[in-house]
This record gives C-alpha cells, structure tokens and sequence, in this order.
C-alpha cells in the first residue's frame, strides 16, 4: 500500500466527493456519514506515512512515477519531502475537521458541500504531492473550482461578489506561472521540478521566472498589496470554507515560494529578496494595524493572518541573506524552519479562530464585534477556548504560534537589526489587535439579551475545538518532531540555493 | 480524368456518403411524419458507415494523393474527417430533440447536413485550389439554406441573408486571392504552389496581395475577428439544432482549409501570413471575450467565446511548424467537444416553444436538476480553460506552440484574455450554483441525449487521463 499511499491520499477524497454527490439529498444524514468516514480513511492513511517517513533524508519519498502524455513529457508524478509531509498532513485534519463543523449547520444541498470539501481535499493533497509542475498547475488550479462554489453557495450576502473577486485575482497570478512553466520546458524538454531545479539559466531568464511565480504564490499566500481578495472571501466564506481557506490554500503560497521560486532562480531571488522582504515587513506591521480597525470578526482574522503570513515569506527569503551575505546556514535554517512551523501553526490556529467565530455566528447571525460581549459568561467554555487560540495568535510562549514566529524573529537578527525589529513589533500589534477582539467578544458584562441566551458547546464543536487547541499546545510545547521531520529537506534547500546557477551560461 | 479504378478507392468514404444522401434525400420525401425516426437512424447509420470506410484505410503515417493530386488523404485529413462523423453524428442526436418540440423535424436537415459533411470531407482533403473551393461552397452553401430551415421566423431568416451576404463576400476575396496565385505560379496544385513560391523571385507586391486575399477569406469562414461580423447572428438567430452544428463541425474543416491553403501551399511564405494571423488572433481574443462579457443570451455568448477559441487556434497555426499545427489541430478537435456539450445542454433545457437561450434561464439550475448543472459547469470551465479539464490542454499545447515560435508577448496576452474570458464562464456557473430558480417546469429528455451528453462532457474531463493518446495522433498526423 505504500507504493500507491500518495494516489491514495489524492483519490480516495476525490472518489469520496463522487460517491457522496451520488448519495443525493433525499439522504443527506448518510451522505455526511460517507463523507465523514472517507475523510477519516483519508486522515487514517496519515498513519503509515508519518510512521514509514525517513526523516533522516532529503530525498523524495513514496515516490509514483508514471507516464502521462509523452509528446510534452509531462508525467504523473508524486513524491513527498519534509516539506509537504507536514501540510499533506495538516490538510487531512482540517478537512475532517470542517466536515464536523458543518454536521447540522450547513442544511441546504449539504452533500454537495460535503463532496466539495472531500474533492478539495484530495486536490490540495495532489498539490502538496506532485514532483511535476504541469501536476502541480493542475491541483493549483483546479482547486479553485471547489471553493468558488463553497462560497457562492453557502456564503454571505456579497458572496458573489467575493467569489468572483477571489477567483480572478488567483487565475490571474496562475496563467503567468504557466508562461512560464511553458518557457521552461522548451529550454529544457521536462516539466519534472527535479530537472526544472538543476536546470541553469541566466539572469534575465531567472528575474522573469521569478516575477512570474511571485505573481502566482503572492496572490495566494496573500502578500501586500495583492491581499485585497483574501478579507473579502474570509468575511462571505461559510465556516467550513474560511476554515480551509485560512489554514491549507493560502499556505500553498508559501509552499510555491519553497518549491519553484528559491530553487528554480535563486539567483534572482536572492537578488529581489529584499522586494519580498519589503512587502512582508509591510504586511507585518501595516496589515497588523489595518486588522486593529475592523469591526467584523471574521475580518479582523483574516487580515490577521496576512500579517501571519508575512513571517512565513519573511523567513523564506530573508534566509538568503544568511546564506549568501552572512554565510551562516545555521541560522537560514532557523529562518526556514520557522516559516514552516509558521505556517503549520497557522494551519491550526487560524482554523481554529474562524472554527469560534463559526460558533457565534451559529447562534446569533452576526460577526460584528459590536453585536456582542461577555460572552465567557454564558459559554464559559467556549471563552477558554478562545482565550487559548488568541494567545496563540498573539504568539504566547507555549503556544504554537510562538514557536514559527520567534524563530525567524530571531533569524532576522543574524541578518539585520531593524528587519528583526520591524518584525518584531507583530508582538505588540498582534498582541493588541487579538486581546482587544477577546475583550469586547468574550469579557465584560453580558451584552445584550442574544448574548444572555447563549447556549455553550455542544459535544460536536467540543470535539473540534479540542483537536485543534491539542495541535496549538503541542506544536507549541514540543515542536522537536516537527522540525525534525523538515531539516533535511531544510538543508538540502539551503544547500541548493547557495549554488549560484549562473555559472556556465 | 480518371486513370484507374483504383484511383478511386480512396474516395471510398465520400462516395458512399454521397449515395447515402441521395437515399436520405429520396426517402424523405415518402416517409411521413410519424416515421420520421427512420430518417434520422438512417443518417446516424452513413455517418457510421462512412467512418468505418475511412477507417478501413487509415494510417497516420501515410499520403494517398487520388484523381492527379487533386483529392488527399494523409493523417491529417483522416483524422479531421473522424472527427467531423463524431461531432455531426453527436449533433444528430441532441438536434432530434430540438427539432421536434420547434416542429422543424424534417428531412431536409439531415440531407443538408450530410451535404454539408460531404463539403468537410472535400475541403480538408483538397490537395487543389480547386478541390478546396468546391468543398467549401458545398459547405457554405448548404449552411445559408440551413440556417434558414425555420422560414417562418424572421430572425433566422435575416441571419440566413446575413450569412449568405458576408459569406458569398468572403468566397469572393478567397476566389480572388486564389486567382492572383494561379496567375502567380501558374498552378492550382497546392504542392506545385508550394515549390514555385519557395524558388522563384515572385513580384513582392502582388505576391503580398494574394496571401492577404487568401487569409482574409479564410479568416471570414473561421469568424476570426475583425471578420467576426455574421457569427453572434447567425448563432443567435439560427435554430438551435442549426446552430449546434454550425458551431463544431465546420470549425475542424475550417482548421483543415487552414491547413491545407497556408500550411501546404503557402507553406513558404509563412513569414507574412504569420504575422497576419498574429493580428487576427490578438483582434479575436479580444473582441471575443470583451464582447461576451456583455451578453444576456447564451448563444450570443457561446459565439463571441467562439470567436476568441478561434483566437486560440490560429496561435497554433501561426506557430507555422509541425508542433504548431498539431495543436492547433488538437485545440479544434477538443473544441468541437465542448461546443456540442454547451449547445447540447441548451436544447435539453428547452422546451416547446421556449428556448433556454438567455443566461437567465439558467438561474437555479443545481435545484432544479443537479446532474445537468454538474455537466454545464464542467463544460464551461473546460472552454474557459480550467484544469482538469482538456480545455486547459489545448491551450497549453497552443502555448507552447506559440511560445516556442517565438510569439511569447501573444502568449502572455492571450492568457490575460483567457482570464478576462474566465469571468463570462464563471457568470454562467453562477447562474446556475448561487441563484434561485424563476421557472420550474420539469425537464424532460430522451434517455438517447441525456446518456451521449453524460458521454461528451465527462470525456472533457476523462480525455485529461488519456491527453498522451490524442496528442500523439495529432502530433503524428502532422509528421
């Protein structure tokens, strides 16, 4: 089974999603237990691919290598690294999660957005998997298609609006990746990022190439200022949606940087490292305190989690600095460490932030901050809960969300004071926007008369709001094995980014 | 004339395709309307019939060149012609619904469109300027009387005399370049054309009046723009069983005109019209996804998209090498697909004296019948080019053409328009996903359609698997 887990992994959800649309409405309470049980096999296949994973190695891992058309040279080709363990794993948890999220909330046409979930899972696993960029184009994009309709069915009133703004904004990025994709292939007659990696190219070549790709993940991650989509998608997205938009699709960003832009023109990202240091210090801060002014929970999270994503492609690339200028690979290892683990905990927390919102929403029908107040009161749980994930979005120690950020915080410094501390002003400004949102929505006295009628959890949103508070305290508390898993890879990458590519052209 | 024989074996296909018509056509005037079934059976039964005679003989790899030259067979013809049985025979069967409920289920319709095969079938293995022009005429002549076959509507009557106006123009420019080349060369061999244009020092200017002639009359029989004028008419205004057809078949033998005048003939001269087309298809993709944008009927829109994937297909011609015009032949064949799939889907949705044509009626389709909603969404994001779906294939195949002949800014700007066109595509699977149903008569479709629908549009997605097969086939037709 393990020659085949990675089709696995993509296929099952997929088949999964069929089989579930088949189901139809008339028996929709069988329909979610299918999905359910597809997305549990699907998390269970985890198991063995953790277990069997050799982290002592940089080399590809459950490699599938199959011809897929010749004439182009494209194959089908999947293979895992430190890289992608990690999120292939964290999408599978997500996904079961979402799908118990929506148990009884979602009643219109529930099994197609059971079986949207499921074939978006399977597509973002196929992301995470595939060792060749026509693959790769294709679950980059036709994951779109899934979460278009998520949101235009079962959003917001401006849901359409958002939907439409989300999907253009991303097909845009994408079709220049393609161009540029289709460039390198004529020069090098493969689509296999292995070759794509090793290939050398010239200046102009790589500057092309980068900007190409730094349309595509920017618009995705988001980075500054090609954000404006995410807040709008997050605030019309169901729970569900902004759940797996926040915690898998945007980290497909940050795991595009890893995979095309720093190996495939290193040269000319070590050379424009400082544009996307720019932008990411810009997101740090500004975004932070763009996200201070919202009055709209869901809002105020999303623009969180663009400054978030600010440290993921800082430590990316301010890991060239280290390499290249301060020759320490050391400390760009703790740079690029620290924006995976970043991003992984991310994952969790921001999952689990748009999980608590989901919960009011349920019961009152409103994301405006104003709308409520102490609500610890009446859920007392509840409020522990969310205390929890604030913390770890303000990034407390022993939280997850300290971990990835102080890590490339601390990089930062190796490279340059004030980039570290531009960085680092995320701790106030976090710190501020989170504790604030906690105070108005959690403490106080009981608002209003919906407030004082607040029922607590039930056992369902128990079971989510614990595997996710798990996660946040155990990346925070032992984040070894996570790190582990990833250094090889880590080394290897830095090893291949501080080859310059332009000698013999 | 003819030599031998056996010089018309490979004339088989056509030849038997033309006596079947004339049965067809005899026929139809002595089966009375109850058994009207017959005639269409019969039809789908030529098609068969003709495919297995075309088969019989078919090898990629190989020319046969009948009656001195003057008639083709190669790979690239072979495979155009199977293609154009499928589509039609495709298109037999959605039209049957359509015809009937609109009371135009007539003999007539098969008879004109198996002329109109036959006139395919002549123009994509026209080896003459002569061969190609009567191919053509045959096709465009019996398209005038078939867009016209609703004499009682006066829309489709003034879109039949717009046709015919605009088309006979084109064949005139196309008949006056071809003329400047016979006067040129001294041939209507497209072979002989070939050798004289690539040795002798030919008079530049008129040599660049005769391939400016010849790609303006193959741009207006391609709807490129700005030569795009008749086709959101004569979509809109012919019946939908019409449009259906005119929409796909005839763009695979417009793409094997194509081929044969400027790949084979002009073949040496790829520099000027090369250039020509760049301009064509930049206009096309333009005009075509921009105008779409603004449309509120469907067919309309499915015109103008039309016009901007002939955009996409002369990016392949223009390519001028082998590769390119493999994809642009790829890119035609996938095209026929979807557009019998989206037109096929309008007729299921129609009904006795309401054409589901406006985008409107569209509203609320995942309640009222989920399956076709799920088949019209894969359907339209296969034209606009989403993966997994073939459409994004083809257009990844046409942009490598392009790309590596060197037309990289084209590519870039045509991927822009491909994501401006996502927006119409989009719009239509909005309709469909996030808007509450207006109407709610219930949809009601022979099981013969709603079996080759599922068929045609789940081998959008299906043919992603099995992309190697098809690419090969169009990468050999044209080695």
């Amino acid at each position: 089974m393990l020659d085949v887990i990675l089709s696995l992994l993509i296929w099952v959800p997929i088949a999964g999603g069929v089989a579930v649309l088949t189901t139809g409405e008339r028996a929709a309470t069988g329909g979610k237990w299918l999905a359910l049980i597809f997305a549990l096999f699907t998390l269970g296949l985890c198991v063995p691919l953790w277990m069997n994973f050799d982290d002592a190695s940089a080399n590809l891992q459950f490699v599938e290598r199959a011809a897929w058309i010749r004439t182009f040279n494209i194959e089908y080709y999947l293979g895992i690294d430190g890289f992608s363990l990690p999120l292939i794993v964290l999408t599978c948890i997500v996904t079961v999660l979402v799908l118990i999220s929506a148990w009884e909330v979602i009643e219109y046409k529930s099994t197609q957005y059971y079986a949207a979930f499921l074939m978006l899972a399977g597509m973002m696993n196929g992301v995470f998997a595939a060792q060749d960029a026509i693959l790769f184009y294709v679950f980059f994009e036709a994951m779109l298609i899934p979460m278009f309709v998520i949101i235009g069915v079962w959003g917001g009133p401006k849901r359409v609006y958002a939907t439409f703004k989300f999907f253009l904004y991303t097909f845009l990025g994408s079709v220049f990746m393609l161009i540029g994709l289709v460039y390198l292939y004529l020069k090098g007659q493969s689509f296999q990022l292995i070759d794509l990696q090793s290939m050398t190219l010239n200046m102009t070549e790589q500057t092309w190439l980068f900007f190409a790709f730094l349309v595509a993940f920017a618009v995705k991650i988001p980075m500054f200022p090609v954000h404006t989509w995410l807040p709008d998608a997050h605030v019309e997205a169901p729970t569900g949606g902004s759940m797996v938009l926040a915690a898998v699709m945007l980290k497909i960003g940050g795991y595009g940087f890893l995979r095309f832009s720093m190996p495939i023109a290193p040269d000319a990202s070590a050379a424009y490292a400082w544009v996307i240091i720019a932008l990411s210090l810009i997101a740090v801060v500004y975004i932070g305190f763009v996200a201070l002014a919202q009055q709209d929970m869901k809002k105020l999270i999303a623009y969180s989690s663009i400054s978030h994503m600010g440290f993921v492609t800082l430590g990316l690339f301010i890991a060239f600095a280290l390499v290249l200028q301060k020759n320490s690979p050391d400390t760009a290892a703790l740079a690029v460490q620290g924006a995976m683990v970043q991003m992984i905990s991310h994952g969790f927390v921001s999952a689990a932030m748009f999980g608590a919102v989901g919960v009011l929403y349920d019961r009152v029908h409103s994301r405006q901050i104003a709308d409520y107040g102490g609500v610890m009161n009446t859920m007392p749980w509840f409020g522990a809960f969310v205390v929890l994930f604030a913390m770890a979005n303000c990034g407390l120690p022993g939280t997850s969300g300290f971990v990835g950020e102080f890590m490339v915080i601390l990089a930062a410094v190796k490279a340059n004071f004030w980039i570290a501390f531009a960085s680092a002003l995320t701790l106030i400004i976090g710190a501020a926007y989170t504790l604030w949102l906690v105070k108005r929505v959690i403490f106080g006295d009981v608002a209003n008369s919906h407030v004082a009628e607040l029922k607590d959890l039930n056992s369902r949103e128990w079971i989510v709001m614990s595997v996710l508070a798990f996660f946040v305290l155990l990346i925070g508390l032992w984040p070894a094995p996570l790190i582990d898993v990833m250094q090889p890879s880590v080394e290897a990458l830095l090893q291949h980014i501080s080859q310059t590519k332009l000698i013999g052209v | 004339m003819i030599q031998a024989w056996s010089d018309l074996i490979p004339l088989l296909p056509e030849l038997f395709l033309l006596v079947m018509i004339n049965v067809i056509l005899i026929a139809g005037l002595f089966i009375d309307e109850k058994r009207r079934g017959i005639i269409h059976f019969l039809a789908i039964l030529t098609l068969v019939l003709t495919a297995v005679l075309t088969l019989r003989d078919f090898n990629v790899g190989q020319r046969f060149a009948a009656l001195g030259g003057m008639f083709v067979r190669d790979g690239v013809s072979d495979v155009l012609k199977l293609f154009i049985y499928l589509t039609t025979a495709v298109v037999f069967v959605y039209a049957k619904h359509s015809l009937r409920v609109n009371k135009l289920f007539v003999a007539e319709y098969y008879t004109l469109v198996l002329f109109a095969v036959l006139g395919m079938c002549i123009l994509v293995s026209g080896g003459n300027l002569l061969t190609v022009y009567l191919g053509l005429e045959l096709l465009a002549l019996s398209s005038y009387a078939l867009v016209a076959l609703d004499r009682d509507s006066s829309t489709a009557s003034e879109s039949a005399m717009k046709y015919f106006v605009l088309g006979a123009l084109a064949s005139g420019l196309l008949l006056y370049g071809m003329s400047m080349l016979y006067g040129l060369t001294g041939s209507l061999d497209l072979g002989v054309i070939a050798d004289k244009l690539a040795s002798g020092d030919l008079p530049p200017v008129l040599l660049a009046f005769t391939v400016t002639f010849i790609v303006v009359g193959i741009g207006f029989k391609f709807g490129a723009a700005p030569f795009h004028m008749w086709v959101p008419d004569v979509y809109h205004g012919a019946p939908t069983a019409v449009t259906l057809f005119i929409s796909s078949a005839p763009k695979l033998a417009a793409a094997g005109m194509a081929f044969r005048v400027l790949a084979e003939g002009l073949e040496p001269r790829v520099q000027d019209w090369a250039q020509m087309l760049g301009f064509l298809a930049l206009l096309s993709l333009a005009i075509g996804n921009l105008a779409a944008i603004a449309q509120t009927n469907l067919k309309r829109m499915l015109a103008y998209s039309t016009i901007s994937h002939v955009g996409f297909i002369l990016l392949g011609i223009l390519a001028g090498d082998e590769a390119g015009m493999a994809a642009a032949m790829f890119y035609v064949i996938v095209y026929a697909l979807m557009s019998t799939a989206a037109f096929g889907l309008i007729i299921v949705l129609s009904r006795a004296g309401f054409d589901a044509e406006r985008i409107e009626d569209f509203k609320g389709l995942n309640q009222r019948h989920p399956w076709f909603a799920f088949l019209m969404l894969v359907t339209m994001a296969s034209m606009a080019g989403f993966p997994p779906t073939i459409g994004f294939f083809a257009k990844l195949y046409v942009l490598q053409a392009a790309v590596d002949a060197g037309w990289l800014w084209l590519a870039i700007t045509s991927v822009v328009f491909a994501v401006i066109g996502a927006y119409y595509y989009l719009r239509v699977i909005k309709v469909m996903y996030f808007d509450e149903p207006e109407v709610d008569h219930r949809i009601t479709v022979p099981g013969d359609v709603r079996s080759v629908l599922a068929v045609n549009v789940v081998m959008l997605l299906a043919l992603t698997m099995m992309a190697g097969p098809l690419t090969r086939l169009c990468e050999q037709a044209w080695q």
